[in-house]
């Protein structure tokens, strides 16, 4: 055993000695570093690039099996194609006029759809009479698909612009609602008990406390929200419409340009990923005060 | 002196009791939780200023005596005298985690000044510089100073400590004695402490409660100068006297609790 160098060893009380037992089994030592021997490292690729390899790999299989004729160019264009076909819709503005049309119908069906669903969540979460009025019927409702209220917009509403961006609205609102209304109801009773304790009117512990304490909530909603807006806008406007990206593909299906759809789907992931990221740092911002974001 | 009255019974007379100088007067306090009688017509008085702890076993009703003084139980009967002006401070700091420090100490303060007090309530728990900071980011002790602080800026008359250190580890515990030492003698609210701990009662208060089976079983003064010394003879013979009134004899052997049957 060696001694170890103690700058200052003190002991109140001295104790008899007592022999020490002894280890059973063999020791083994550890591996450690020699002084000014560097961390051992396993030559790495950043991380981007490596991710990147597999779909590089992926469009290169794509684009070989396209060249090489595996592929019909009328089941799948190949990525080259793709490319130039995009690169065509954007410069004669058929893809640009397309989006836009696209975009506003999804920006409608959020705008009016995230505070139909807080405001409802508000109402039922504040109370209990809010809650007996607006829970119960939106449990009920929330089992009815909303694809399928398709023929009863139509029929109510016709095939125009309120049609779909009504759709929209009720496929937002909902999980907007579920998340707000169990966000604040979830929010810990210690809270209410301090907000009495230090005398908070209701306004301010609406603002204080109900507000911040269902924003994560809230915020999740709006996340699936902007996913099931989507959706519903690519289901909306391949059922009956004449502008958007979705007719854009109908019609790219009736003349065979498969090259064409495929720009399409690559738009609806993008327009998807970028509403994705906006959500994400909206999170960011607002909930600065969650530790480790 | 403002006071409020919290009970919802039937009052003997419209003068409240505070207005024969106490700053907290409980008469015939009962409470019951279903068939469980915890609190059996409670009476006990605490005078302004004076600092009062409330020790017993978990489950004496300690902490239900604390909530209804809180304002925080309408269930409890008789007649509860409180000031209107009190705080409380919980065993869980229980800061908002979306609101910056210094917003958590001036909470339902409004006015210009309100900013500025919270500054110096800060300030005097020790924790200047650190106003704009996340809740999420202080440790457990400065958290509950901050928790301290929120209850200073409103100036209480009554302060009310739920096992304030219950949770904070054993060097945190005395540092914070010593500033709620410092701060009660520097306000002078009336204060009731509820706790288990035996040691913390005797070092801070004036008076001593031991509540037994909804009521109170032993009242005594605690007249030790200060600062007190854990290993003052005196301490350890109140200290001792409490805890054979709590049931526990610590000259047993193997230093066991003993709890006597019902």
């Amino acid at each position: 055993m060696t001694t170890l160098d103690n700058p200052r060893t003190t002991s109140v009380v001295q104790a008899t000695p007592s022999p020490l037992p002894r280890v059973r089994g063999g020791l083994v030592r550890l591996p450690t570093r020699q002084p000014g021997e560097p961390e051992r490292s396993r030559f790495r690729l950043p991380v981007g690039v490596e991710r990147l390899l597999g779909v590089v790999l992926f469009f290169a299989i794509w684009e070989i099996a396209a060249e090489v004729g595996w592929i019909r160019p009328q089941i799948l264009a190949a990525p080259s194609v793709v490319l130039t076909t995009g690169v065509d819709l954007i410069r004669s503005g058929t893809l640009t006029g397309a989006l836009w049309v696209s975009l506003q119908r999804v920006l409608w069906g959020l705008g009016i759809g995230i505070p139909l669903g807080g405001g409802l969540a508000l109402i039922a979460g504040l109370s209990r009479a809010g809650e007996n009025l607006v829970d119960g019927n939106i449990q009920m409702l929330r089992f009815v698909p909303i694809i399928g209220l398709e023929p009863l917009l139509i029929l109510w509403l016709g095939i125009g612009e309120t049609a779909k961006i009504s759709m929209i609205v009720l496929g937002v609102a909902f999980p907007v609602y579920v998340n707000t209304f169990s966000a604040i109801r979830s929010i810990d009773p210690g809270y209410h008990e301090l907000a009495d304790v230090v005398g908070l009117s209701t306004s301010a512990r609406i603002r204080r406390i109900v507000l911040p304490g269902a924003l994560p909530g809230f915020l999740v909603g709006v996340q699936m929200a902007t996913a099931v807006a989507w959706l519903l806008l690519v289901f909306a406007e391949q059922i009956n419409a004449t502008s958007g990206i979705g007719y854009l593909m109908v019609r790219a299906q009736t003349f065979f340009q498969s090259d064409v759809i495929v720009v399409c789907l690559i738009t609806y992931a993008l327009l998807g990923l970028i509403s994705y990221a906006i959500v994400r740092q909206l999170e960011r911002r607002l909930l600065s005060w969650r530790p480790g974001r | 002196m403002a006071t409020g009255t919290l009970s919802a019974g039937p009052t003997t007379s419209d003068v409240p009791v505070n207005d024969r100088g106490h700053a907290v007067a409980v008469a015939g306090m009962r409470r019951t939780f279903g068939d469980r009688r915890v609190i059996t017509g409670l009476d006990f008085e605490i005078a302004p200023g004076q600092f009062v702890a409330l020790v017993g076993r978990s489950g004496s009703g300690k902490s239900t005596v604390l909530r209804a003084l809180a304002g925080l139980d309408a269930g409890a009967e008789g007649e509860i005298v409180v000031p209107e002006r009190r705080s409380v401070v919980f065993q869980d700091p229980r800061l908002l985690p979306w609101a910056r420090v210094l917003d958590n100490v001036t909470l339902g303060q409004g006015g210009k000044e309100a900013t500025a007090r919270g500054l110096e309530a800060l300030g005097e728990v020790g924790l200047e510089g650190h106003e704009r900071d996340w809740p999420k980011t202080l440790s457990g002790g400065e958290a509950q100073r901050v928790a301290l602080a929120r209850a200073l800026v409103r100036q209480p008359e009554l302060l009310l400590l739920d096992e304030p250190f219950g949770a904070l580890d054993a060097l945190t515990r005395i540092k914070m004695h010593a500033l709620v030492e410092q701060l009660c003698a520097r306000h002078h609210p009336a204060v009731l402490l509820v706790t288990h701990d035996v040691d913390e009662a005797v070092l801070l208060a004036d008076r001593v409660l031991v509540l037994t089976d909804g009521n109170v079983s032993l009242d005594l003064d605690v007249r030790l100068a200060n600062p007190r010394q854990r290993g003052d003879p005196e301490f350890i013979e109140l200290r001792t006297l409490l805890l054979s009134e709590l049931g526990v004899d610590e000259t047993a052997e193997g230093r066991h609790e003993e709890h006597p049957s019902p």
